[in-house]
């Protein structure tokens, strides 16, 4: 703390508080994710009183980390280039026998990016916040959430044992559970967040199992320990490493949003936009690359079925990428864009060139930051309407706006210098270099081009052409209107950084990321290109054009009108009726299953219990006419007891 | 003279069958509680005669327990009696069947 004071006075030099003795910023490290959380606690109590002030005081803790985190990242790159990992133990967690888990961080390099894009992102976002969720009646509660949707994200980043990042791991899936229910009236948007809820569940089952095989083959969860003696321990090829990458490969499907378990993230546009760009952009969705990345050297021993990873994660970027280009609602487009661009990730973590998937990751959450923050600008303009076909001609009405989101839709689309031109490609030269990949570079090409082609035609309809919007049903018109400053100024933040972000890692042999990543990930990517790099990336460049002028061509005209949903678009556009099918597959079993459950349960188990009842009862009714209340009768009967008992007395003396 | 122990036994019996035919005929209950005495003192008598028969005492020992018993019963039921009586204001058996299904 005093050393965030001093910077900010400017008094001491800056090198100086980072090379402190005991007052180095990774000593203070564990503020960064204590300080939103206890401010999310605070305003969760204190939040009614506060009123509108709980913005600011949710804004400042996100900024204390913000610097922090920025401080930390300083403070490693002061350090000489082998000596940038630290772990710091704040206490004690579970002392068990074999089984010792600290609440302690791991801050090095890897964590260090995330920090920041997690603090800065999601300052921006929270800034956002006070002009959209202006008038909100849950307007502090709202600010306790995100500051704990960062926190977890913080805590989930920065820990440094598998234990201690899946209590991250949880409460990100808590938070999004919270915010996407946020409007919770609405009865499907709390479906919606059941829906992410009980997703993300089926993957974390994968992530816990994977634990119990790393704690049963290390004897210990912490990163430290068991990354670097994974060699040794499990061998290259073993079974128990195929087992924990597969069941930590499932925990990040469900996180990140991949074939199989990518449907909650679409429902998950319930949240008010600036949660869905929380989610998408800094927190939640990036979880599963992140964890990836950082189990590398157990990865690196099964190359071959990050091969695998890669293969979903393509297939994911093309299922979802032709989804996106069928959709209406403006936030549905960008959230299949999302799933499609963490397919990328995937590609580049699984095939083993995780400075690639990371890379893609810190640019693509610049852009889908800014996207969705524009998203919700448009439709705090548009009186909350969300289909496209209903908007067009926003640009005169909201320049900064439309011209910060077409600076994100150019990064998406990868057209160059933007920061997704260098992120995209470096991601498909991994596929390129990679003996066996190439129907995945292939594949990944096409996707880039669905993603021009996708990402204009939402621009297209927004942005351009006539007015297409009809009154509502009351008969009330919106009328467009550029949205406040503290929403326009964080569209501008992300635009520039959309922009400039792949200065990142221009080059990914001499990059900065590539170097500075180089400590914290294991490369096991190939190194054989099968066709020149500078024919790729034309040819990648070109497919993008391609989109972006089809999409000219077809939706670029001053009045266009929607496509029939027949055929492949009507299959497209109901999202190729995957949640149909899960429906079928697993919910309605399941729903049987619990309905024939509940009838044993009634019948049978019940049954017993109130037929035992019901016997007794019958058998009273019966025996019951033996207690006529008459004393008379009761002697009569103890007489009949003595004469017998007299008369056996007798027999048994006269030896009958 | 010496009467035959056979005829104590005679009328023990015969008291004892008064007793019960009391018990089970009559609907008074001071007249039941009688007769259950009269069976006490029936078995009183039996105890006595066999106790002469064999020539020992504990017959005529056992006698004195049931006495003792007999009085403690009286305490009790006609207690008991009064206190029915004051709640049914009735003497008859039959009107005490609350415990009838």
């Amino acid at each position: 703390m005093s050393a965030v004071l001093a910077a900010s006075e400017g008094v001491v030099p800056l090198t100086r508080i980072l090379t402190a003795p005991g007052g180095s910023p990774v000593d203070l490290a564990w503020l960064i994710p204590v300080v939103p959380a206890v401010s999310a606690g605070l305003l969760l109590l204190f939040g009614k009183r506060l009123g509108r002030l709980a913005a600011a005081v949710a804004i400042t803790a996100m900024g204390y980390s913000a610097v922090a985190s920025t401080l930390v990242f300083a403070f490693l790159g002061s350090q000489p280039e082998g000596g940038r990992t630290f772990v710091r133990t704040v206490g004690t967690w579970i002392s068990a026998g074999p089984l010792q888990v600290d609440w302690s961080l791991l801050v090095d390099p890897l964590a260090s990016v995330m920090l920041l894009l997690v603090t800065w992102v999601g300052l921006l976002i929270h800034i956002y916040s006070i002009g959209y969720m202006h008038g909100d009646e849950r307007y502090p509660r709202f600010f306790a959430y995100m500051n704990l949707f960062a926190a977890s994200m913080l805590i989930l980043v920065l820990g440094s044992s598998f234990l201690t990042l899946f209590v991250g791991w949880e409460l990100v899936g808590l938070c999004s559970y919270l915010l996407v229910g946020f409007w919770f009236e609405n009865r499907d948007y709390a479906t919606a967040a059941k829906k992410a809820f009980i997703v993300n569940r089926i993957g974390d089952v994968g992530f816990m199992i994977a634990m119990f095989l790393v704690f049963f083959a290390f004897g210990s969860l912490d990163f430290a320990q068991v990354l670097p003696e994974a060699a040794t321990v499990l061998g290259a090829g073993s079974v128990t490493a195929v087992a924990i990458c597969l069941l930590l490969f499932v925990g990040a499907t469900g996180k990140s949003a991949q074939i199989p378990l990518y449907v909650w993230l679409p429902d998950a546009m319930a949240g008010p936009t600036p949660v869905s760009a929380l989610i998408h952009a800094a927190t939640m969705v990036t979880a599963g690359v992140y964890l990836l990345a950082r189990t590398s050297p157990l990865w690196a021993l099964v190359p071959e079925w990050g091969l695998l990873v890669a293969w979903i994660g393509v297939i994911t970027a093309l299922v979802t990428a032709l989804i996106a280009c069928a959709q209406r609602d403006l936030k549905k487009i960008l959230a299949y864009s999302t799933i499609s661009q963490l397919g990328y990730m995937f590609i580049g973590v699984g095939l083993g060139d995780q400075v690639a998937g990371i890379f893609h990751l810190l640019t693509h959450g610049f852009f889908k930051a800014l996207l969705f923050l524009a998203a919700g600008s448009v439709m705090h303009a548009m009186a909350n309407r969300t289909d496209v076909w209903g908007m067009g001609g926003l640009l005169r009405a909201m320049p900064i706006t439309a011209i910060t989101a077409l600076v994100g839709v150019l990064a998406i689309a990868g057209v160059p210098p933007l920061s997704g031109f260098w992120s995209k490609e470096e991601v498909l030269a991994a596929a390129a270099d990679t003996p066996g990949a190439q129907p995945i570079w292939l594949l990944g090409a096409i996707v880039a081009g669905l993603t021009a082609f996708y990402m204009a035609r939402w621009f297209y309809l927004i942005f351009l052409g006539l007015p297409r919007w009809e009154a509502d049903a009351d008969g009330s018109v919106p009328h467009p209107h550029e949205s406040p400053p503290s929403m326009t100024l964080p569209l501008v933040v992300l635009a520039v950084l959309s922009a400039l972000g792949g200065l990142l890692n221009i080059n990914p042999e001499t990059g900065f990321l590539h170097g500075w990543l180089e400590p914290s990930v294991q490369r096991y990517a190939g190194e054989t290109p099968f066709l020149a790099e500078a024919m790729a990336i034309v040819l990648v460049v070109a497919l993008s054009v391609v989109g972006l002028v089809v999409a000219l061509l077809a939706y670029g005209r001053r009045w266009t009108r929607p496509a029939p949903s027949m055929g492949a678009a009507g299959a497209a556009q109901r999202a190729f009726y995957v949640d149909r099918f899960y429906e079928t597959v697993v919910m309605v079993p399941g729903w049987l299953l619990a309905k024939g459950l509940a009838t044993f349960d009634r019948l049978g188990i019940d049954g017993l219990v109130n037929g035992s009842g019901r016997a007794t009862q019958r058998l009273a009714s019966v025996t019951r006419r033996l207690q006529t209340g008459f004393v008379r009768s009761y002697v009569l009967a103890v007489l009949g007891g003595a004469v017998l008992v007299g008369a056996m007395f007798f027999g048994a003396g006269v030896g009958w | 003279m010496v009467v035959p122990a056979g005829y104590y036994l005679l009328l023990a019996a015969a008291l004892f069958s008064i007793g019960v035919v009391g018990v089970l005929m009559r609907r008074n209950i001071i007249v039941m509680f009688m007769c259950i005495e009269l069976m006490l003192n029936s078995v009183n008598l039996t105890l006595v005669t066999f106790s002469r028969i064999n020539g020992n005492l504990e017959g005529q020992v056992l006698s004195f327990f049931v006495m003792v018993v007999a009085a403690a019963e009286v305490t009790v039921g006609l207690a008991l009696i009064v206190n029915l009586f004051r709640l049914k204001a009735s003497t008859d058996a039959d009107d005490v069947d609350s415990l009838r299904s």
